[in-house]
């Protein structure tokens, strides 16, 4: 059914279509409003046979999940921002005791400075973790996501991150097509866990494991990712079969077939980045877009075979390695081994930093002149950032440096922060 | 001439078994048939309080649950010991989280179980959560207060042996004042565990007002199942607080340990008692109340008190802290015994 | 369920490491002895019957306590019940009334008419016992069990000897005599009553006896050289004891002298106090220095018996004494002080102890007599093969338990002679003092005392002074009962064994130790109630 609603909603409906059986949540922007609508659908009955659950902190709510996971029920959570690292613990716990918990991470940056706004840093801070992590590029993504990653989560036993930008795509009403509970049923079966607790067949669950056994576990719970990375689009296509569109996947590629320049991007700035390049197109540059969906596991192969034929590769990414530059760049450059390409890492977005289709232009038509430099902060305000330079290099004392930026810049005042 | 009549065998409720009363009337632990949760071959050090604790207290949970209980283990001492790959002592459903997570873990557990009993899809099934000091009054205090305030339908069991003990004895909340530990050492002008700091998380577990508090001590066995039983027979947020005295970090002699929880509720360094929606309603008296120093001249920890030069202030304040308890949880009773 | 692998483990598999490769030491059970067993004269298994007491089981009580002694009610009675001052409860409250316990046991058994257990093979031996007190029935009773045909020569007319002539019927009732007795004929006891051995050898070669067991006691009265006038009436306290089993009562006037220090001193002046006279015993020394027990004292002086310290009589004359003042010297001894007075008495008994009347061994061989007493060996013989002799005619304490306790070891050593092997009674157990209690775990429980008769009716009356226990304060009276040193299955160990390594059997079979998984942490020692483990170092 077509609807225009709030992103936050059409997840919460979709989560809710998926029939879980425990959802705890924690609020924390730019998440609240999925799961304060899941609140009210359990309370109001709308979901059936539903535990929602008021935790006191994000390390609870992944560790009632861990829990209800284990005992067999199908489990979901949401979060964001400090929230993931707050619950980084349990993150990486639930994912090696194989628990397939689905959680939506709004993204946003981490601080400090303090900030609210979207940027991808939260969710990659958990690259690492085991998790799956899926990208939506729109709402109507986002939606089929979840009910994608409930089925993935729980083939693989692995759980699965649906990562959607916070603000832009969680508090923005589109429309979008809610699936019919019929038509979710058909896709995902009830939850049939690999282990449970269960006093009727009694087990240990979470043994200490030595050198003896510890890179076999590692190594086992690689060979999972690797299976999801074949069942991803196998799932895509199941999907499409009952749900009548293409969700989901490892990546989408944009017009990359003739590019010259292709531009790799995970979520919601894939929309601009296409607008601009269809600009580009229009003028005649040979310019394609590669969208990551499937950032953990990172499909090597897919990407490698959407860029071999290209000159150069722009990645941009709403992430900062600090001390590096690129977060999503090095899997990138990973997969492009041995091909002879031009590899550009632009850092865009941070803390919610608007990506304009006008900067993306500029960017994009540097990079196709072959001017673009490794790394490139997109916008940045040198003149800001050289008077802190010079501030610090000038005065012990210099203060917090945030608060001595938004003072240059005039902002403080204004009371934005 | 006065007549008495015959309650009990000649050792009273006092020992493990009795082979006089009615079956019903004995404890978990002497029936042949109890479960031994906690099975045989664990790693645990010779004596260890915690590994009696635990099965103590879980063979009882698991009598009062038929059977039907899953259990979630705060990492420690008691997780190490039980579940080294590739063998676990535990023969019931168990899982291990984290350190500082198990109340919440607990949680889960007993929400998912919550639906599946409502979809039919099983039956009764009880959850207990525990944990050492560390993961309970420490890291895993968090957790453990969300859980009390939702009245989450949990029993959770803190094994108290006052210290890091896994880590190499450290000091954590539960560690008494002058105890010496690795990070608290018996230097410096105030030797041992600071006075004046620490927390004793029955009384926070009372102002949560949840439905059932305990203390209890591996050597009063009675007790401890009576209370364990009880817990199990009520809904919600559950807490029971057992002193597990460690040989290892308290240096101690391994065949000590059940006498010195006697001790440690005997001298009233250790009060037993039940609450009731934050309500103290009974207290297990002290029977033959002994001077603190009975108590702490057992363990290495105290070592320091005892020099050349006796440290009586110190011994002073903690008779002190002794009779407080005594006072405050109403230990002695002059009429019964 | 197929599990993960590595992260998830099948419970209880544990097993597979066995931790009792760490122990240094191991714990063992062991039975101790417990120190009321040491102490008992008779040889009885005291901590034993009492196990089945506790339960109830009071046939089962019965029958192992007579495997040792065979006359519980007696004992229950007039045993001076040492083992009462041995008892390690004594040190935590009051020892537990054993004898108390013994006396109610005794009684149920006569109520109930448990019968003694016969011998299962007779041996063909045939064993002659002389004299029918306390310890010739008790070797007739022990030398029965174990098969042999026993013929019992009595000088007197009725079965008990000093039980029935000694020992007053306010502290025996004789229905409870002659039933003990008469259980121990009933197994198949020949007995020839009236008969006095005049010559033991005669009587063994006419009679074909393989071995004899001699029991004659020490019934002649100790006279003092009293100067007498012809007038005063002298009697020796044994003569007066038995007189009173007669039919023609002694008549001893009002005022009766005592004189003696001994239990047979208390027994003749409670005696004469209950056929109406007014006793006063005379002792040369002082309370604390008197042999009779404290109880009994006790017991006669809150029955208006009267008794003057340190004093010796000087002479007797036809209704009055001469007394003489006594002093303790510095090691304790009285000394005459010159000071005399006169009391008027119309009587004086004389308990001044018993002489054994060894007529009947005259000429025998080998034999040894020593002070008026027959020296035995170890094995309770003479030093004429095949002669045994206990009780009051060997050099031993004087009483009925012990009494009983020779005739017990006699009869062993003469089954093992008679089937000319040596009989060595079992090794002594380590003791189970006190120390080796956990006293914990005893619920506090004070002695149940057992109902005295009513003062006026025990001064006027032969009725029996002391009551027994009801069967609820029997009951609670054994279970007072520490199980010194001998596991009466509590299940502490059971219970608080950290590594659930200790094994139990079921009931009645006690525990094992399972060594695959005991680390020896000691705790199942330490906690032991009482005291019936104990840790031994591990061979490595």
């Amino acid at each position: 059914m077509l609807k225009q609603t709030e992103g936050s909603h059409a997840v919460a409906e979709a989560v809710g279509l998926c029939r879980p059986e425990v959802i705890c949540a924690y609020p924390i922007s730019p998440q609240t409003h999925i799961v304060e609508g899941l609140g009210e659908m359990v309370k109001g009955g709308e979901i059936e046979n539903c535990e929602f659950i008021n935790v006191e902190s994000e390390f609870a709510a992944m560790s009632v999940a861990i829990g209800s996971s284990a005992t067999g029920a199908r489990t979901y959570t949401a979060t964001a921002s400090q929230g993931i690292l707050f619950m980084a613990e349990a993150v990486y716990n639930a994912s090696g005791l194989g628990l397939p918990i689905v959680m939506t991470v709004a993204n946003r940056a981490i601080g400090a400075p303090i900030n609210i706004w979207n940027d991808h840093t939260d969710a990659l801070s958990q690259r690492d973790s085991g998790w799956i992590q899926l990208f939506a590029e729109t709402n109507q993504e986002a939606l089929d996501l979840h009910i994608q990653a409930f089925k993935l989560a729980e083939e693989v036993s692995l759980p699965v991150m649906v990562c959607m930008d916070g603000f832009i795509l969680t508090h923005a009403y589109e429309r979008v097509d809610v699936p019919t509970q019929e038509q979710v049923d058909a896709f995902l079966p009830p939850y049939e866990p690999r282990q449970v607790l269960d006093p009727t067949e009694p087990v240990s669950i979470g043994a200490m494991v030595g050198p003896e056994a510890f890179s076999e576990v590692r190594y086992l719970a690689h060979a999972k990712q690797m299976q999801a990375l074949e069942r991803i689009p196998q799932l895509a296509e199941q999907f499409k079969t009952i749900f009548g569109r293409d969700s989901g996947g490892l990546t989408h590629s944009y017009l990359t077939e003739d590019a010259e320049t292709i531009v790799v991007a995970m979520g919601s700035v894939l929309g601009t980045i296409k607008d601009t390049v269809d600009d580009m197109r229009a003028a005649g540059e040979k310019i394609g877009v590669l969208g990551i969906t499937s950032y953990r596991p990172f499909p090597i192969d897919s990407v490698r075979a959407a860029l071999q034929n290209a000159q150069r590769v722009v990645v941009l990414e709403k992430s900062l390695a600090v001390g590096i530059g690129g977060v999503v760049s090095t899997d990138v450059r990973m997969a492009m081994s041995g091909l002879q390409l031009h590899g550009h890492t632009v850092v865009a977005g941070l803390g919610g930093r608007a990506i304009t289709r006008k900067s993306l232009h500029a960017l994009f038509s540097k990079a196709a002149r072959g001017e673009l430099g490794h790394l490139t902060f997109l916008d940045l305000d040198w003149n800001v950032v050289n008077k802190q330079l010079e501030r610090e290099r000038t005065t012990r004392r210099s203060g917090p440096a945030a608060e001595s930026m938004l003072r240059d810049i005039g902002v403080v005042a204004t009371g934005i922060v | 001439m006065s007549f008495q009549p015959v309650h009990f065998y000649q050792t009273g409720t006092f020992t493990v078994g009795n082979r006089l009363l009615a079956e019903e009337e004995r404890s978990v632990q002497a029936n042949m048939e109890r479960t031994n949760s906690l099975n045989s071959g664990h790693r645990a050090c010779q004596g260890c309080g915690e590994a009696l604790g635990a099965r103590y207290a879980i063979d009882a949970a698991m009598k009062a649950a038929s059977g039907r209980l899953i259990a979630a283990n705060a990492t420690g001492c008691l997780e190490v010991f039980s579940t080294p790959y590739p063998e676990t002592s535990w023969q019931i459903p168990w899982i291990h989280s984290l350190f500082g997570n198990t109340a919440a873990v607990a949680t889960g557990i007993a929400a998912a179980i919550k639906v599946k009993r409502k979809k039919g899809q099983m039956g009764d099934v009880r959850v207990v959560a525990q944990g050492g000091d560390g993961g309970t009054t420490d890291i895993g205090f968090g957790c453990l207060s969300g859980m009390f305030e939702r009245n989450d339908d949990v029993l959770y069991i803190c094994y108290d042996n006052g210290g890091y003990m896994n880590t190499g004895v450290q000091r954590s909340s539960a560690t008494p004042p002058a105890a010496r530990t690795a990070t608290t050492m018996p230097v410096g002008p105030e030797p041992g565990n600071a006075f004046g700091q620490g927390k004793f998380v029955p009384l926070i577990a009372m102002a949560h007002e949840i439905p059932y508090v305990a203390t209890a001590t591996v050597a009063d066995l009675r007790d401890l199942e009576y209370k364990v039983t009880k817990a199990m027979g009520i809904r919600g947020a559950r807490y029971i607080h057992i002193l597990v005295p460690c040989p290892l970090g308290w240096g101690a002699a391994s065949e000590d340990t059940i006498k010195l929880a006697r001790l440690a509720k005997e001298t009233g360094i250790f009060p037993v008692f039940e609450a009731e929606r934050g309500d103290l309603t009974s207290s297990l008296k002290i029977r033959r109340q002994q001077p603190v120093e009975e108590y702490l001249k057992l363990q290495k920890r105290y070592a320091h008190l005892f020099g050349k030069k006796p440290a009586v202030e110190t011994i002073a304040r903690l008779q002190a802290a002794a009779d407080k308890n005594i006072r405050r949880y109403g230990l002695l009773d002059e009429e019964a015994n | 369920m197929e599990k993960p692998f590595a992260i998830t483990l099948d419970p209880g598999s544990s097993l597979a490491n066995h931790t009792g490769s760490w122990r240094t030491s191991r714990p063992v059970y062991l039975d101790r002895l417990p120190p009321c067993n040491k102490q008992c004269p008779a040889g009885e298994d005291i901590q034993g019957w009492l196990f089945h007491a506790e339960s109830g089981d009071y046939e089962s009580a019965w029958r192992h306590l007579t495997k040792d002694n065979p006359f519980p009610a007696i004992m229950g009675r007039v045993c001076y019940h040492t083992c009462e001052g041995a008892c390690n409860r004594g040190q935590l409250d009051a020892p537990v009334g054993i004898n108390s316990v013994e006396h109610f046991l005794g009684d149920e058994a006569l109520k109930q008419g448990w019968k003694l257990t016969p011998p299962a093979t007779e041996s063909g031996k045939h064993v002659l016992v002389v004299g029918a007190g306390p310890s010739g029935m008790s070797a007739a009773y022990h030398l029965r069990r174990l098969g042999h045909s026993v013929t019992l020569y009595e000088a007197g007319p009725l079965l008990g000897g000093m039980m029935r002539f000694g020992i007053p019927k306010y502290r025996l009732p004789r229905d409870i005599l002659e039933a003990e007795m008469q259980r121990v004929v009933d197994l198949g006891v020949t007995v020839k009553l009236n008969s006095k051995v005049d010559n033991i050898l005669t009587t063994m070669t006419e009679g074909k006896f393989d071995a004899a067991f001699l029991a004659v006691g020490a019934h002649i009265g100790k006279r003092a050289t009293i100067p007498a006038g012809d007038a005063a009436k002298i009697i020796d306290a044994i003569s007066l004891l038995r007189s009173m089993e007669g039919e023609d009562k002694p008549l001893l006037g009002r005022r009766v002298v005592v004189y003696g220090g001994g239990n047979t001193a208390i027994d003749v002046a409670r005696t004469a106090k209950r056929m109406g006279a007014e006793p006063l015993i005379v002792y040369r020394r002082t309370r604390e220095k008197m042999p009779a027990h404290d109880f009994e004292l006790e017991e006669a002086l809150q029955e208006g018996i009267m008794v003057k310290w340190l004093s010796t009589i000087k002479q007797a004359h036809e209704s009055s004494l001469t007394i003489e003042k006594m002093a303790l010297d510095s090691k304790g001894f009285p000394q005459p002080t010159g000071e005399f007075e006169t009391i008027e008495a119309d009587s004086l008994v004389l308990a001044l102890g018993q002489d054994v009347d060894l007529g009947l061994l005259e000429g025998v061989p080998g034999l040894k007599v020593i002070d008026g007493v027959v020296e035995v060996g170890a094995n309770m013989m003479t030093g004429h093969p095949g002669i045994f002799a206990g009780g009051d005619m060997v050099p031993a304490e004087r009483n009925v338990t012990v009494g009983i306790g020779h005739g017990k070891q006699a009869a062993r050593h003469i089954d093992g002679w008679l089937r000319g092997e040596q009989y060595f009674p079992p090794v002594q157990r380590e003791v189970a003092t006190f120390e080796k209690l956990n006293t914990w775990y005893y619920a506090d429980a004070p002695k149940t005392v057992r109902p005295m008769l009513d003062i006026i009716r025990r001064q006027s009356t032969f009725d029996e002074v002391q009551g027994g226990l009801d069967e609820s304060n029997a009951l609670f009276e054994a279970r007072r009962c520490l199980s010194c040193g001998n596991c009466f299955e509590c299940d502490n160990c059971y219970g608080v064994c950290p590594d659930n390594a200790v094994i139990k059997l079921g009931p009645g079979k006690r525990f094992e130790f399972n060594y695959d998984y005991c680390k020896g942490c000691g705790m199942c020692v330490a906690e032991c109630p009482c005291g019936a483990i104990k840790m031994e170092a591990e061979e490595i």
